[in-house]
């Protein structure tokens, strides 16, 4: 197998979590075949603090144009990195970012694309897992191409700090690699600047059993008490406008996997387990003890939400300050 | 207005999902089949798009086996005017293949618009729309949840973590549905009786397998069997210790 090139992503200036991820995945991957892992990090700046992530060189491609996610100048920008440094594999993470990015390059390069990746090796050859029937099964796929472009779902794969600093050196993206005839020109911020439900290490969800839009307070400030979780929601609450789009989980929302998962007053039906089923515990908080939920959950606790959720909190709370 | 929309047939997300004997496919038998939910959107915009520019034609194409003309009749019922069903037993777990079969059909089709549901439910890949931009060299948007057309232009707004980005561009263009972006119909009867008497037209696709094979389709590992740590409030504290000293998430 060729060296592999890791596509990073920063906000503001900030190299993401999942970033880190996707350097941990592709290090041991490299690790397991003898080559070496690059990183390629786009944007405005060039910043970011990635050398002891696994990366033995970094490129960098600083540049004002370049702050919004443009997938043409994106995808050039990259496809112009794999021909030249002669890498065999892309990786990066299953974002809204990787999930439009990654068909470009895979596309570009004419090699296959092996999306939302929870696991991958080498045996005789690159073999990856990916579910797919909404989680409901599980494939594992062996790669035949001699390339390809992997994307990894965000929160599955710990970042491990290896005592690799690797170096950092400036490119410039193609001059070709803009498309004028589509430009990303901006991004409307949400009123509240929240953590992103497929982002958190923690997630909070509410459903139905909420009973009206005000009672989610409830759970922003047991989120809060979390301090690094997201409030989440079920697809009927956010039908019925209680919460924005954005914070749906599930098959037609975001697929999460955080490490603790909170359904309150969500019966689990199979589109919500859809998103949230790889979590990797899984808490229920329900008045029916037949609610399905509590098949898939870890820890249940039956019962008023309205009693339980505010307790949470408090004990929450108390262990955070001590 | 010209606009295509490819549509995938896929097994309803309530189905039970069985392994198959081979273990490398799910069991069919028994599966309700559906048009995959992010194209009921994609056929959705395509409809109201022809209904507002008040002439053209909306083609709906599906690459898939025999069975999927039903699933084309479907986006016929809702009102596109005609159908394609590029025919191939076996399809690709390598979306670069599904896309090089589409994009073979739309090339030259002279459409304004080519619009994909943002994921298919069975495969979660979401890629194929994606791929068919490029693959023909046009612009295109993914994941798309509000959109404006005028004079040759639009503007599309695709929800991203912790934001919307609005993005420019110009037709023709490629574009992935996503939830939101509208509300889909229900075929009246009227439409069903008229689906019936469309075109729709069966082309053969050569079996390609892609750069990926099977090793194995299983059912996923069972998450540990969980419990009911208790009821009401007083359970807090036995949760607590549960997530601390047993699943280590504190
Ligand atoms: C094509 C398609 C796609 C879909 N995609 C999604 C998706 O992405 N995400 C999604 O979530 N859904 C999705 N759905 C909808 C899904 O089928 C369910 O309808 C939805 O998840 C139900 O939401 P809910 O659990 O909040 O509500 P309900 O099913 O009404 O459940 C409410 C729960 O609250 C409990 N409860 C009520 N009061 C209390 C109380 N005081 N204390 C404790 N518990 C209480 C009840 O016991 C019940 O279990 C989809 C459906 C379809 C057909
Ligand atoms: N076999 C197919 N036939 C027609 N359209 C397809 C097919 N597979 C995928 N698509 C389209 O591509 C979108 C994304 O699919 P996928 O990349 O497989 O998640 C779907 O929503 C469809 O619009």
């Amino acid at each position: 197998m060729g060296a592999i090139l890791a596509v990073l992503e920063q906000r503001a200036g900030k190299v993401r979590r999942v970033s880190l991820e996707v350097l941990t995945a592709a290090r041991k991957l490299a690790d397991a075949t003898g080559t070496g892992v690059d990183a390629v990090l786009i944007g405005a700046s060039g910043g970011g603090d990635l050398g002891t992530f696994g990366a033995d060189r970094v490129f960098t491609v600083g540049d004002d144009r370049l702050a919004l996610y443009q997938g043409a100048a994106y995808a050039a920008i990259v496809v112009e990195r794999m021909k030249s440094g002669g890498y065999s594999t892309v990786v990066l993470g299953a974002t809204t970012l990787g999930r439009d990015l990654a068909p470009r390059i895979a596309a570009r390069l004419a090699v296959p694309l092996l999306a939302d990746v929870t696991a991958m090796d080498h045996q005789d050859g690159l073999v990856v897992s990916r579910p797919v029937y909404s989680g409901k099964a599980l494939y594992r796929l062996k790669v035949t191409a001699p390339a390809c472009v992997i994307s990894v779902r965000p929160n599955v794969f710990t970042p491990v700090e290896s005592r690799k600093a690797g170096t950092v050196t400036a490119i410039t993206a193609p001059t070709d690699a803009d498309d004028p005839r589509q430009r990303t020109v901006r991004i409307k911020e949400p009123e509240r600047a929240a953590l992103d439900v497929s982002e958190a290490a923690v997630v909070v969800s509410g459903g139905r059993g909420l009973r009206d839009p005000a009672s989610f307070k409830m759970l922003e400030e047991l989120a809060a008490a979390f301090g690094n979780a997201a409030v989440g929601a079920s697809r009927a609450v956010v039908d019925a406008g209680w919460r924005p789009h954005g914070e749906q989980v599930g098959q037609t929302g975001k697929t999460v996997s955080p490490s603790l998962y909170i359904a309150v007053g969500i019966s689990g039906a199979i589109q919500h387990l859809a998103g949230m089923r790889t979590a990797k515990v899984i808490v229920a908080i329900n008045k029916d003890k037949d609610a399905p939920i509590f098949k898939i959950a870890d820890y249940g606790i039956l019962g008023d939400l309205f009693e339980i959720v505010p307790k949470l909190t408090e004990e929450i709370k108390r262990i955070r300050a001590s | 207005m010209k606009i295509a929309v490819c549509i995938k047939r896929v097994p309803d997300t309530e189905t039970r999902i069985k392994i198959g004997g081979d273990g490398k496919a799910i069991d069919e038998a028994g599966v309700k089949f559906v048009l995959n939910p992010y194209d009921e959107y994609a056929v959705e915009e395509a409809l109201k798009l022809k209904e507002k520019a008040g002439s053209g034609e909306v083609a709906a194409i599906a690459l898939g086996s025999d069975a999927a003309q039903e699933t084309i009749r479907t986006a016929l019922a809702m009102g596109a005017d005609r159908g394609v069903l590029l025919k191939s037993a076996t399809p690709s777990l390598d979306p670069l293949v599904t896309a090089r079969a589409l994009a073979a059909e739309l090339e030259g089709g002279g459409f304004d618009l080519i619009l994909f549901g943002k994921l298919a439910i069975d495969d979660y890949n979401q890629a194929v729309g994606t791929m068919v931009a490029e693959l023909l060299g046009l612009p295109s948007v993914s994941a798309v949840s509000h959109l404006e057309l005028a004079d040759g232009k639009g503007t599309a707004e695709r929800e991203v973590e912790g934001g919307v980005e609005v993005v420019e561009f110009t037709l023709p263009a490629v574009l992935t549905a996503d939830k939101g972006l509208n509300e889909p119909r229900y075929p009246a009867l009227k439409g069903i009786m008229a689906a019936k008497k469309k075109p729709l037209e069966v082309k053969p696709v050569a079996a390609d397998p892609g750069g990926v094979a099977v090793l194995e389709l299983s059912l996923p590992p069972a998450r540990k069997e969980g419990r009911i740590v208790g009821e009401g409030p007083g359970a807090v504290p036995a949760l607590i210790d549960a997530l601390r000293n047993e699943a280590k998430v504190l």
